[in-house]
């Protein structure tokens, strides 16, 4: 199976999300009510835009509960950007707004004096091998960042004015600070090996 | 470490790649999803995409343009030239472009920034100033460079910053077709003045060139004619800066 439902978050890329998706060899779906996406057996959430401005959409349309029931039922989920930063607890960019709270710890800015957003290609360095993360080029545009991984996840590493957590991997979850659809050969490769996963009976 | 973006321009009429200095004299380079993976093949680390015409007929020829080369390319595309509203932004990203460029609507109407931010996010909002110096300032340039108005350069890089914009795209008009290098002076005034990144372009005809720009701020580097007429290749160009210990993407 090779069918990838996407969350709608209200991202401004979707269109590139979805060409890389089919790319990689995924039929895409974007889910257009919280009970479609209930029959999803991998979902995305991709993202770009604000913290606060997607978890509201998402509530409005009662998306939180799908994705947080999803997520515990163990299908693959993959977090793209601001998708990554929403399963967490809180962000700067937004405060006293609630993320989905799957995975714990905040979001914090990048401190003064150092140029943001963080636009362009960094290196993504895995703490050790891990199922999907490869060490190598990915293209990041982003103002927050995680600073600290989660007990038992496996994390990646990339470095600006110091290191941030690039990517995560915990249980069913991959979630990318960077964008696996805008770095090229590189980022396909992840994409591949993430949707070929999900075809393997789990 | 974050490498330094090369960036090729591929300047649009009526769904062509054209070439010309400063808009005139168009010589048709060829289809853009061609060149475009042509380009990523070559190691662009992303697309800029303008559409000169900047006429109504020309929306459709450009969201055309982006979504043909969004299924070739792997790499963020930026698509810009007669942008005037977020409506017009919207078709560009729904074609496939990942930011917006604005440049003469932005001076007209620059609540344009804010709204682009707000409603899809700071990184997608690139704001072009296209600058000319003006004794001992920069005066900024609209319409295709084709009227100079009273307002600076460094002013209006500031305000655009602090309305959203996530990145600059800085040319120099007096540079822009001449092959004698970024105009270094206006790079300085511009990355000193502001602290999101700022992309230079207008000058470009070597490696050289691109080093210096880098040493005097900017994070990303374009070019347009240096790489559509074979003078030389990215790959090419990745490796001599690398040569001068300036981090690329390999």
């Amino acid at each position: 199976m090779n069918e990838v439902w996407v969350v709608p978050t209200g991202t401004a890329n979707l269109a590139s999300v979805l060409a890389a998706l089919t790319r990689a060899g995924a039929e895409t779906r974007v889910a257009t009510s919280p009970s479609e996406l209930s029959r999803a057996r991998a979902i995305l959430l991709p993202g770009v835009g604000s913290f606060g401005a997607a978890m509201a959409k998402l509530e409005a349309e009662g998306f939180d509960e799908v994705i947080r029931a999803k997520i515990e039922e163990g299908i693959p989920a993959l977090a793209i950007c601001l998708g990554m930063q929403i399963l967490f607890e809180s962000s700067e960019e937004s405060p006293g707004i609630r993320g989905l709270s799957i995975l714990p710890g905040p979001l914090e800015r990048f401190p003064d004096g150092v140029r943001v957003p963080h636009v362009g290609w960094n290196t993504v360095e895995p703490s050790n091998e891990t199922r999907f993360l490869r060490r190598g080029d990915a293209y990041f545009t982003h103002s927050y960042r995680l600073i600290k991984s989660p007990n038992n996840a496996q994390a990646a590493l990339t470095t600006y004015d110091a290191p941030f957590v690039s990517a995560v991997e915990y249980g069913n979850i991959l979630a990318c600070q960077f964008h696996p659809e805008l770095s090229g050969p590189w980022g396909l490769d992840l994409l591949r090996q993430w949707i070929r996963q999900e075809e393997a009976p789990c | 470490m974050l490498k330094v973006r090369i960036i090729p321009c591929l300047d649009c009429h009526a769904g062509c790649v054209v070439k010309g200095i400063r808009f005139t004299n168009l010589r048709m380079m060829g289809d853009p999803a061609e060149l475009a993976a042509r380009y990523e093949a070559e190691g662009a680390d992303e697309l800029v995409i303008l559409d000169i015409s900047a006429t109504i007929e020309a929306r459709n020829h450009q969201v055309a343009t982006i979504r043909a080369v969004r299924e070739r390319i792997s790499i963020p595309i930026t698509a810009g030239g007669g942008i005037r509203s977020l409506a017009d932004c919207e078709a560009l990203l729904a074609a496939g472009a990942d930011k917006v460029s604005i440049n003469s609507a932005a001076h007209h109407d620059p609540d344009l920034i804010d709204a682009i931010a707000n409603r899809f996010g700071t990184q997608c909002a690139l704001v072009a100033i296209d600058a000319r110096r003006s004794e001992n300032n920069w005066r900024v340039l609209i319409n295709g460079g084709g009227v100079e108005t009273e307002r600076s350069v460094a002013e209006w890089a500031r305000e655009a910053a602090a309305r959203g914009a996530g990145e600059i795209l800085l040319t120099s008009w007096d540079r822009d077709g001449t092959r004698a290098g970024y105009d270094l002076e206006l790079l300085r005034a511009v990355t000193s003045t502001i602290n999101i990144p700022v992309i230079a372009s207008g000058g470009a005809a070597n490696a050289n060139h691109l080093a210096e720009a880098v040493q005097a701020g900017a994070f990303g580097l374009l070019a347009a004619s240096l790489f559509h007429d074979g003078d030389s290749t990215i790959s090419k160009i990745k490796q001599e800066l690398l040569s001068f210990s300036i981090p690329v993407r390999l």
